[in-house]
């Protein structure tokens, strides 16, 4: 049950959603309406939920503003901005009580008008917008401009912002900026003088956003290959990974053309699926290059192969999945966090692999980095788990900053000079006692040669297939897993430590996770919230799972594939995890959050009183 | 396979190459193939390409899918890296790993199982990409490792040693490149080196993909009566179409062919190639007379062979198209990839 909030308070604080058609121009006006707003220093999140579609099929924008900053998914829309008679029906049943719904008057809609609790707003946008303009596609995209004009008036937006917006936006193009301006204009005049200005729910500057930004984790991951160093990206292209790729490559494009020459210092690579994707990161990442690839979980399914491969030879490889919802194609452009499981064991045979959880694009940037430095330190592929909601949607981040002072963590590899300094090179002898061997490059020295394979091999590199050498083998990348939870980032806390009842989270649940602390705080109830950041999991996720009684695991997928890990891989009891489980597609609110840990402590009332 | 572990050391009078180094010092590990293994002849081919270029050992990398022919790589040039992936992805490795490093030479050595099954996809693709490689395909018309199932490239009519004979029609890696637009295709047989060395050196050499597909009879389970991959059909049924000289750079060049009998092409590095025509109406730079002509012999089970095409000029390998910096990218110093923290200040901008 969300908490009942009185519209007084409502301002800053409320959550408006578009019911467009996709195709149809829509996103440019919501992301214009939400840019303004935080550029009123308001906190803001945007969702989008568009279909596995191009063009003609219902798509919804929401925008939530929170003063307070938070980054999860609603838990009501206020407002909705009915744009589209298909979806109407629905688009009504879904505004709170005492919320809005606009929509346009140009066709009578008398079926709108059958709840009584909340208000009705009509403005006849069509008739508005082909009486001021001409050409079908025009007055479509145009009307989408008028209508944040109308929102603009209603919320109280500030009008100044969102002029310089639009001319940030078509500084080149002047007959756009133009007609843009126009429309704006028809909406915003119409709302002024016909309706009631502005509703209770409405904006009003702050100074919250000051040292933020809003980016998309797809980009904010791309960026971070261009500032670890990646110069070979190979890709597939599949929602919702897609947008990581053009990232790196517009960066690239920015960053590392030679302006005389025009000769590229990267190379993107469009392979011809994900299995060739995969094969040319572990080509170019054996040959010393750092190399990654996007993709979402069809092809880690198909990568699995050669992810065996890089286990078992320890080839370095970055794999980013921007998971999506499955079971098999399932849904594209829904979220979900259901390859947990995939990529901690990805392959055939005893292979397990470091996993890397982001909770937000800004994380995403840093990860990215973390997880070429852990690659090749650990000679391992590295998995980057980051999900729909993270990759595509726009979030609230801190500035993102670099350190001048980075080297990169190239590992153990041997130079010219190295190799001509020793009598033998073997490829997977212990030196140094940590389950990380020392690697030679191609090129060098050809002391340094040595053959790279999948097969059973010694720790000289020779093909085996006698027990005791390959076991010998098996086990120094088993001792080396277990090392790298050392080096992996550790999880994050939120909480005092002294509760009975801690929530372990992951990536981007983080948010509604932590609504839902202070939903519950007001409730007078104190949880312990513990964030894994990555796989493995060090002492700090065993301490957390033995200090509390009860745990609650919230994740985004049906058969709770992060408890299962945490069972499987740590000493925790299996009877203290509860799971909260969000598998809808859509982004998780606090609500699942809030309702399902009230409901267990009231079955369990000694665990009410909740300080140890 | 050979029983005996031949000693490293090479005796003094072994002919040395302008680096000093002799033939053995481009020999692997020994063979664990059948005796007799078509396969094996092009090692030895390999060994005296490489040796003949006075290739550094450290410059060529060797790439291998899975399979009796991928396990070759590990029998020549001990000085240069190997890798032997999964089946029928080495182009995917090939690719990744020229992309990284275009200063090297990459040979990759593959099966017709490997890459007419299985890696058909990866093969395709690889031939459009124009990575800079040799692709070679010890084609034997049949599965080893698993004891002797037709592969893709068997023949109609094929008689399996079982018994079985094959009903469907083959792909034909020749025919198949050709259609791709690969500017270098030959075919040759691995019982003739002297086709074979001079073939290996100018794929090795030519600015792009380069493929050879050469009919490498199973001794074990493909030599038999009935087969068209025998010994005994391949050496009946054998056309040179072409004889194969390869000239290196720094070489004088001494070939001289009447005219109107020979073609000479020179490749990217100012090597050339030589091409003496066995047949007057055969011109190997024009792609579509290459490709009829194949397709006619095919249909007689004649295996052409030799430098079948090559278009030197016109092929613009992978990293021409992408415009890759001259210094392979993974020896870029990390100040010239991260754009620093001024350049990342001022990007923030974008994002408000």
């Amino acid at each position: 049950m969300p908490e009942l909030i009185k519209s007084a308070d409502r301002v800053n604080d409320f959550t408006l959603k578009f019911a467009n058609v996709n195709g149809t121009g829509s996103a440019s006006a919501n992301s214009l309406l939400m840019k303004a707003i935080f550029r009123m220093g308001i906190p803001v999140t945007g969702k989008n939920y568009f279909p596995s579609n191009i063009q003609g099929l219902p798509t919804w924008y929401e925008i939530r503003v929170t003063r307070d900053g938070y980054a999860a998914r609603a838990s009501r829309i206020d407002i909705m901005v009915a744009m589209n008679a298909e979806t109407y029906a629905k688009d009504v049943r879904e505004v709170a009580s005492g919320g809005f719904l606009i929509y346009d008057a140009t066709w009578p809609r008398s079926a709108l008008l059958q709840r009584g609790d909340i208000t009705v707003i009509g403005v006849p946008l069509a008739k508005m917008v082909n009486e001021s303009f001409d050409g079908v596609r025009n007055r479509i995209l145009l009307k989408n401009i008028a209508y944040a004009g109308v929102l603009a008036a209603l919320l109280d937006v500030d009008l100044n912002i969102i002029d310089t917006l639009l001319k940030e936006s078509y500084a080149k193009k002047q007959k756009l900026l133009d007609s843009n301006t126009k429309a704006l204009r028809l909406g915003y005049d119409y709302a002024k003088q016909h309706l009631n200005c502005p509703l209770p729910l409405r904006v009003a500057h702050l100074d919250k956003t000051k040292g933020h930004i809003m980016i998309d984790g797809n980009t904010a991951a791309g960026l971070g290959c261009v500032y670890a160093g990646a110069t070979v990206g190979a890709w597939y292209p599949i929602t919702p990974s897609t947008s990581l790729m053009d990232a790196f490559k517009g960066f690239c494009e920015r960053y590392r053309v030679d302006p005389d020459t025009g000769e590229r210092n990267f190379a993107v690579i469009q392979a011809e699926d994900e299995l060739s994707a995969i094969g040319m990161v572990l080509g170019a990442s054996w040959n010393g290059a750092r190399a990654f690839t996007p993709t979402s979980g069809p092809g880690i399914s198909l990568m699995n192969e050669f992810v065996g491969l890089a286990y078992y030879a320890e080839v370095p490889a970055v794999i980013f999945d921007v998971q999506r919802v499955g079971p098999s194609t399932g849904m594209p452009t829904r979220t979900q966090q259901s390859d947990i499981m995939l990529a901690a064991y990805a392959s055939h045979g005893d292979t397990r692999h470091v996993v890397l959880f982001p909770a937000n694009p800004e994380e995403c940037f840093y990860m990215a980095v973390q997880a070429f430095d852990l690659a090749e330190r650990l000679q391992t592929p590295v998995f980057v788990l980051s999900d729909l909601d993270i990759g595509m949607n726009d979030w609230m981040c801190r500035d993102l900053k670099w350190d001048d002072a980075y080297k990169p963590d190239r590992g153990k590899v041997l130079s010219a000079e190295e190799l001509a300094g020793l009598d033998k090179f073997y490829r997977y002898v212990d030196r140094d006692d940590d389950g990380i061997t020392y690697r030679t490059l191609p090129g060098v020295n050809p002391k340094g040669a040595y053959f790279t394979r999948g097969s059973g091999h010694n720790q000289y590199g020779g093909y085996t297939e006698d027990s005791a050498e390959y076991q010998f083998v098996l086990d120094r990348l088993k001792r080396k897993f277990s090392n790298a939870a050392k080096y992996v980032p550790k999880p994050e806390f939120v909480g005092k430590g002294d509760s009975e009842v801690g929530i372990i989270s992951v990536g981007s649940c983080d948010g509604a996770v932590r609504e839902a602390l202070d939903v519950l705080a007001r409730q007078k109830m104190n949880v312990d919230y513990m964030r894994v950041r990555a796989f493995p999991f060090n002492a700090d996720v065993e301490a957390f799972l033995r200090n509390h009684a009860t745990i609650f695991v919230v994740e985004q997928n049906r058969d709770a594939q992060l408890r299962s890990l945490l069972i499987l891989e740590t000493a925790a009891e299996k009877s203290k995890l509860n799971s909260i489980l969000s598998y809808s597609g859509f982004p998780m609110s606090c609500d699942p959050i809030v309702d399902g840990i009230r409901a267990k402590l009231a079955e369990a009332p000694r665990l009410s009183a909740i300080k140890r | 396979m050979s029983f005996i572990n031949k000693p490293k050391v090479s005796h003094p009078s072994l002919p040395r190459n302008a680096l000093g180094l002799t033939r053995r010092q481009y020999e692997g590990s020994m063979s664990t193939l059948c005796a007799g293994c078509g396969h094996d002849s092009i090692t030895a081919a390999i060994v005296e390409a490489c040796w003949g270029l006075d290739m550094r050992p450290e410059q060529l990398v060797k790439l291998s899918g899975i399979g009796c022919s991928s396990k070759t790589t590990a029998y020549f040039v001990a000085g240069a890296h190997g890798f032997n992936s999964v089946h029928g992805r080495m182009p995917s490795i090939a690719s990744g790993a020229s992309a990284a490093n275009r200063e090297l030479t990459y040979i990759g050595i593959s099966g017709d199982g490997d890459s007419l099954s299985i890696g058909l996809g990866q093969l395709v693709h690889v031939i459009r990409r124009n990575v800079n490689m040799l692709y070679m395909i010890e084609n034997n018309g049949v599965y080893g490792l698993t004891k002797g199932q037709f592969s893709a490239s068997a023949d109609i009519g094929t008689k399996a040693k079982k018994g079985d004979v094959n009903q469907t029609p083959p792909i034909d890696p020749v025919l198949l490149a050709l259609s791709l637009g690969a500017t270098f295709v030959a075919r040759s047989f691995s019982g003739d080196k002297a086709q074979l060395v001079p073939l290996i050196q100018a794929g090795l050499r030519h600015n792009g993909f380069a493929l050879i597909d050469v009919l490498s009879p199973c001794v074990t389970f493909n030599d038999h009566e009935g087969s068209t991959k025998s010994y005994t059909f391949t050496r009946e049924h054998y056309q040179p179409v072409v004889e194969t000289d390869f000239v290196a750079h720094a070489s004088e060049i001494s070939v001289n062919y009447a005219e109107g009998e020979s073609v000479s092409v020179q490749l990217h590095d100012g090597s050339r190639v030589n091409l003496r025509k066995l047949d007057p109406s055969y011109d190997p730079t024009d792609r579509s007379a290459a490709y009829n002509y194949i397709e006619t012999k095919l249909k007689n089970h004649e295996y052409v062979t030799g430098l079948i095409h090559i278009d030197e000029s016109s092929s613009t390998e992978f990293h021409t198209l992408n415009k890759t910096t001259a210094v392979p990218l993974n020896r870029l110093p990390f100040e010239k990839l991260a754009p620093g923290a001024a350049a990342l200040d001022k990007l923030m901008g974008r994002y408000r």
